[in-house]
């Protein structure tokens, strides 16, 4: 059936695999939505297991509570990393690769055999690299560094998860190639599905990545192989661990984009810009181990200034693009919308009571305020000898990962729920808190542990106070403090999340179904839209000047110059070295 | 929108907005800025990481600390059994990290340069000096040599910030630094 249709091209053919979507016309293929369904439900069981284990770990670190014994501290961090960082965003990333292509296209999705493949491979996987954990034996942090070694199912799992996800991108691929010979949409793909075509072939070099390295330390894990390069480890695993976090952002603000579409009408200031800023991802991000690598020995300067700065300054400038695109959509939109009071009517106006805005919001300044400023400061070769291996490093991807991804997938999955489940969201009052109780606790752990990390305190490290070490030492009271701070906005974040799996599984099983009648309504709370789609073909600024957002990126570029050069002045008072 | 085709086909021929392009422009040069940044340091700065490490089989680097403990040991630390090294200012240090301590402890004298020689002689460690704040990794098989000058006496504390298995927590070394030519309490042997 599949292939007939791939050899005539004509949709029709197939009629009774698609539904029609009351809410934008587009057909819907029903296995795209089945495997939609399934990757997300995955990911967010994960995301509900790791984010308890995330909570066990900062309890933890709260020197006062000190909830885990050593031994299992190590094993439950280990998990938290997988869990989160691996099993929740990627099976999180397959469902938002089916939706931009098949759904968004119009088409059908390539080969959903291969794709349901996928989902069993990274499924078993992931199952088989957590059990393996939790038996002991393999508690050596999902980065896993040799010499320190793991069971083998623990890199046979990741290779089995790896696999699967190469699978899904590659429908993925398939979809886009079928939807242009099937001609269902004119033109170019719209700027999600491009979004979301960076994302795939990033992660595409981070599948590679990951099997070069993770194959060889496998067999080496099993006696094959004597040695593995401690150096060269890390810069191959870090190819496959840092691109993935461009899959990451790629995702994420390709989110952002559906989200204001979908909510306010929003369309991108400029097609080219937003393209551009997206395709510089793909062009700098492949050697951004290097700002993983800033104090090993044994690398030289030239290597770490020209890949942390030509690089990575390239992709962080895509960053700053959408960091002024985005707003700068929903503000023309929101004009457009009648809300022309002021620099900020459009902001104070905009559908905040709707959890998908709100949270996509959320993500948007944190992404950029709290992770991209942290994050670039601590790329910066001489200020990472300051700040390398403590707890700045988790609590500036706390604010990357979990506050910009994480809550970005969270906002999108209230749109999810009623365009994809075909379900309303069950207690629209809880959910439209959920963003904001997650994305307070999430500020909070990540200022927290970056304010731990300022002071020294190390990452994956149990015990602040030393009780068993030969030499003494303590950390400064001040870092006891922000531990426990960290603790309390922990609960916070766990409460949030918890709330948000709750608000889930609750609406898929007993949410009201969704029809026709009240699909709009089922998107939440939004504006009025003053202005037919029609009439500005492009995001227009030359029509609506944009003062709001102007000063938003000023106040984000002022923040970020300060900073940054507070800690070059914090870095000159250390003992000089060279 | 973005979820729909660009309305118009030919969407590359669109003018950007004026400011678009400034931020774009603004952005583009702090890039720059930064670059410069860390290139001027090299330059101008006093905190660069040494890219000075050789190859080095870990039974000699252990071979080559246990010679210069013997050598420069002046007293033990506390009741701790554990050997107090005094180098000569301006010489060769060596520390050694293994599981899970750092190896021997050491006495310099403040506002004299070393060449500290870190290597780890079983898994990665991470040398944390504490509260200074100075973080390098320290990698089996690798001997790095820095060149280091303390600018402060007193007692500072080297903790292991590389997870490095189950005692990992307990990994603690020590720096003294002294004013220069005192005798500190440590009478050489
Ligand atoms: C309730 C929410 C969460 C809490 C309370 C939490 C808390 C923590 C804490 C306290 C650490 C340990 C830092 C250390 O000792 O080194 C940590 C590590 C980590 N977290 Fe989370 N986290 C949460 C959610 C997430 C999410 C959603 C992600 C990813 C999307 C994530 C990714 C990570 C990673 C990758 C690590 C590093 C693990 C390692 O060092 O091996 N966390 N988290
Ligand atoms: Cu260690």
């Amino acid at each position: 059936m599949a292939m007939a249709t791939a050899e005539t091209g004509v949709i029709g053919g197939v009629a009774a695999r698609f539904r029609t979507c009351p809410a934008s016309g587009l057909k819907i293929d029903l296995a795209a939505q089945r495997l939609i369904k399934a990757n997300a439900v995955a990911a967010v069981v994960f995301l509900a297991i790791g984010g308890i284990f995330g909570l066990m770990v900062a309890l933890t670190r709260w020197q006062a509570v000190h909830l885990l014994p050593a031994d299992m501290f190590y094993l439950v961090l280990t998990a938290h990393g997988l869990d989160v960082l691996l099993l929740w965003i990627l099976f999180f990333e397959m469902a938002v690769l089916y939706f931009a292509s098949a759904v968004l296209l119009n088409c059908r999705l390539a080969a959903p055999r291969i794709a349901w493949l996928g989902f069993a491979l990274m499924l078993g996987g992931g199952l088989l690299t957590n059990i393996t954990v939790l038996q002991g034996q393999s508690s050596v942090m999902f980065t896993s560094y040799p010499p320190l070694q793991a069971h083998p199912n623990f890199y046979l799992g990741l290779i089995l998860f790896a696999v699967g996800a190469l699978l899904g991108c590659l429908v993925f691929l398939g979809t886009l190639v079928i939807a242009k010979e099937e001609k269902t949409y004119e033109g170019s793909v719209p700027l999600v599905t491009f979004g979301a075509l960076t994302a795939c072939i990033i992660a595409i070099f981070t599948i590679a990545s990951g099997a070069i390295i993770l194959v060889p330390t496998w067999l080496w894990s099993i006696g094959y192989i004597s040695e593995i390069n401690t150096v060269m480890y890390k810069l191959v695993w870090w190819a496959m661990g840092h691109s993935s976090q461009q899959v990451n952002v790629a995702a994420h603000v390709s989110i952002w984009y559906a989200i204001i579409a979908i909510l306010l009408g929003a369309k991108p200031l400029s097609e080219k810009v937003s393209r551009t800023a997206f395709f510089l991802y793909i062009l700098f991000l492949q050697l951004a181990s290097a700002h993983h690598l800033l104090v090993e020995p044994g690398v030289s300067a030239e290597w770490r200034v020209f890949n942390t700065s030509y690089f990575m300054y390239m992709a962080v400038l895509g960053s700053m693009i959408h960091g002024m695109t985005v707003p700068g959509a929903i503000e023309a939109a929101q004009r457009r919308n009648g809300y022309t009071r002021g620099a900020f009517e459009w902001l104070r106006k905009a559908p905040w009571g709707n959890p998908a805005f709100s949270g996509m919001f959320l993500s948007l300044v944190m992404f950029g305020f709290l992770g991209g400023i942290s994050g670039v400061v601590l790329g910066t070769e001489q200020i990472n000898i300051m700040l390398h291996n403590t707890l700045y490093v988790p609590g500036h991807f706390h604010a990357t990962v979990v506050a910009g991804t994480t809550l970005a997938f969270m906002a999108v999955t209230y749109l999810l729920l009623p365009l994809i489940f075909q379900r309303q969201v069950i207690w629209p009052r809880l959910a439209k808190w959920q963003p904001y109780l997650f994305g307070i606790g999430v500020a909070g752990i990540s200022l927290f542990m970056m304010g731990a990390g300022t002071l020294g305190v190390a990452r994956r490290h149990w015990d602040v106070a030393f009780s068993d070490a030969a030499l003494s030492f303590a950390y400064p009271a001040a870092a006891f403090l922000m531990l426990a701070l960290n603790g309390l906005s922990a609960i916070l974040a766990a409460t949030g999340g918890a709330l948000f799996v709750v608000l889930v599984v609750a609406s898929v099983l007993w949410g009201k179904p969704v029809d026709e009648t009240n699909i709009i309504e089922s998107l939440g709370p939004m504006p009025q839209r003053q202005v037919g789609d029609a009439v500005a073909s492009y995001g227009n600024a030359g029509t609506w000047k944009l003062p709001g957002t102007y000063i938003l990126v000023s106040v984000f570029f002022t923040a970020f110059v300060l900073y940054y050069f507070v800690n070059w002045k914090y870095l000159s008072q250390l003992w000089p070295m060279g | 929108m973005a979820i729909h085709p660009p309305e118009r086909r030919v969407w590359w021929n669109e003018p950007i907005e004026k400011d678009e392009i400034i931020w774009i422009v603004i952005a583009f040069l702090w890039g720059l800025v930064m670059f410069g940044a860390m290139v001027y340091w090299h330059i101008e700065g006093r905190q660069n990481l040494s890219t000075q490490a050789y190859r080095i089989d870990p039974a000699l680097f252990e071979k080559r600390t246990a010679e210069f403990t013997k050598q420069f040991k002046v007293r033990e630390e506390g009741t701790t059994g554990i050997p107090v090294a005094r180098p000569m200012a301006g010489g060769d240090v060596y520390m050694l990290a293994r599981l899970w301590e750092w190896w021997p402890v050491l006495e310099l004298e403040k506002g004299r340069s070393y060449r500290l020689h870190l290597s780890s002689l079983d898994w990665q460690h991470g040398f944390s000096l504490q509260p200074v704040n100075i973080n390098i990794q320290v990698h089996p098989g690798i001997e790095h040599v820095i060149t280091m000058t303390p600018t402060e006496t007193g007692t500072f504390s080297v903790v292991c910030n590389e997870f490095c298995g189950i005692g990992h927590h307990t990994m603690v070394g020590r720096i003294h630094v002294v004013e220069p030519g005192s005798t500190a309490g440590s009478k050489p042997q």
